[in-house]
């Protein structure tokens, strides 16, 4: 019990701090994508105090409650998205042993908890009174369900190689060979679970939902100062926790020789949420049709038979076993 | 069950960080409004009336076909950790299910429910 709270605040503090830096990280890689410095003036090396020159501004900037605003639904949307976009750490192993619970459905509670974030958003989106807001959270909403299913069907594929929900016994189970590695299957897999990644983070080519060229900045156009605030930390987290599942998925978390395993899971989480940060900057927005026809008639199509394909290859290799 | 109180632990945390960094927000900022800042933010122009009115939702339709799918997720999740040991029996029942419902998908598709309308 005692062991819980410690751990939980632990990691509730250091998943605050790597996501504030998880911040800079993309600032300071767009940057470079776009032959700009980045952050540079905060902090001698490199501007390295931004993120956290940032969260001070916001902490004491007015918070603006519009008059026409639903206030109870309003105030509570940066909350309720909040919760689910730490909790999904509740589960994720970044080592032997080292996580808060390493529950025997991880994965299926993540991918569950991960998707409740669309609640805060659509509360966000409601509450503001505002048309882009509430545009802005119904093409969430469009995307949540397009893309949902492709991103379960693709988080299958290493639970049927490795037979197993706990994460850990995913991650055990790519002892030999990552799931990325393995031929065909694996890479697809891997690619799908990219592109529902993306969307599911809702970052250009699918960002439809907070495009600033129509809807200035989506579902928190309304919202300022802490609560803001909360809503930024709240997307990064969620973003880094895809990311941090993706390594665990396909790249073997921990798994690497030299580093410790920490590192390892680290810059693995790290690989795709930078891989995902060069997608942004290299393509352009599509359209919310052409995202409703792409995953619907070619994403889950797609994935269906490569889970299927999945599953006649383990049926057969189990045959030769027993 | 026990396995979920440091989950819970950490939960309780969550939502004490998110409070607690609102209420510190709240004493240290400044509070000066009026009317024109706390109207909506419709780049400049007055906003005409509220955003709550009906409009026709694109994906109405899609959604339904959602709830479908979402379920199967449900029926795939197990039959992934029991495949190993039930072989191709249990490979050939998915595959049945899978077929039936690929016809209502095919459904779906040709009547254009699959389209943002």
């Amino acid at each position: 019990m005692m062991r819980d709270v410690v751990v939980a605040f632990v990691l509730l503090n250091v998943l605050v701090l790597v996501v504030t830096y998880v911040t800079y990280v993309e600032r300071k890689f767009a940057a470079r994508m776009q032959s700009r410095i980045g952050p540079y003036r905060v902090g001698r090396p490199h501007g390295w105090l931004q993120p956290i020159a940032d969260a001070i501004k916001l902490l004491i900037k007015e918070d603006i409650i519009p008059a026409m605003a639903d206030r109870p639904v309003y105030n509570l949307a940066p909350i309720v998205f909040l919760i689910p976009s730490f909790l999904i750490f509740a589960t994720v192993p970044f080592a032997p042993g080292l996580g808060l619970a390493d529950l025997n459905i991880g994965i299926l509670f993540f991918l569950a908890v991960s998707s409740l974030e669309i609640v805060g958003l659509f509360m966000g989106g409601w509450g503001s009174n505002n048309k882009y807001a509430l545009l802005s959270s119904m093409r969430a909403v469009n995307q949540i369900i397009s893309y949902e299913i492709p991103f379960v069907l693709a988080a299958l594929i290493p639970v049927l190689l490795a037979g197993s929900l706990r994460l850990s016994a995913i991650v055990q189970a790519q002892s030999g060979l990552w799931f990325v590695a393995y031929p065909v299957i694996g890479q697809l897999a891997f690619a799908a679970f990219i592109v529902a990644t993306i969307a599911s983070e809702n970052r250009v080519p699918f960002d439809i939902l907070e495009a600033e060229s129509e809807l200035v900045a989506g579902f928190r156009v309304e919202y300022s100062g802490m609560k803001f605030a909360l809503i930024q930390l709240a997307e990064y987290t969620h973003m880094f926790g895809v990311s941090c599942l993706g390594a665990l998925l396909f790249l073997g978390g921990w798994l690497g020789p030299g580093l410790p395993g920490p590192v390892w899971f680290l810059l693995k989480a790290l690989f795709i949420f930078l891989l995902v940060t060069w997608v942004r900057w290299s393509f352009v927005r599509i359209r919310v049709d052409q995202i409703l026809r792409f995953s619907w008639k070619v994403l889950l199509p797609a994935t269906l038979i490569l889970v299927m394909a999945t599953g006649l290859w383990v049926a057969l290799r189990s045959g030769h076993v027993s | 069950m026990s396995d979920y109180v440091p989950v819970l632990i950490y939960a309780a945390f969550i939502v004490a960080f998110a409070v607690m960094s609102l209420g510190v927000a709240a004493l240290l900022r400044p509070s000066r409004s009026y009317d024109a800042k706390l109207q909506n933010y419709e780049c400049g122009a007055e906003p005409i009336g509220q955003a709550w009115v009906q409009f026709p939702v694109g994906f109405y339709l899609v959604a339904l076909v959602f709830l479908l799918f979402d379920l199967l997720a449900v029926f795939l999740f197990p039959w992934a950790l029991v495949l190993r040991g039930l072989g191709l029996a249990a490979f050939w029942a998915m595959a049945l299910f899978l077929a039936i419902l690929s016809l209502g998908w095919l459904y779906a598709y040709r009547e254009g429910i699959l389209e943002w309308k």
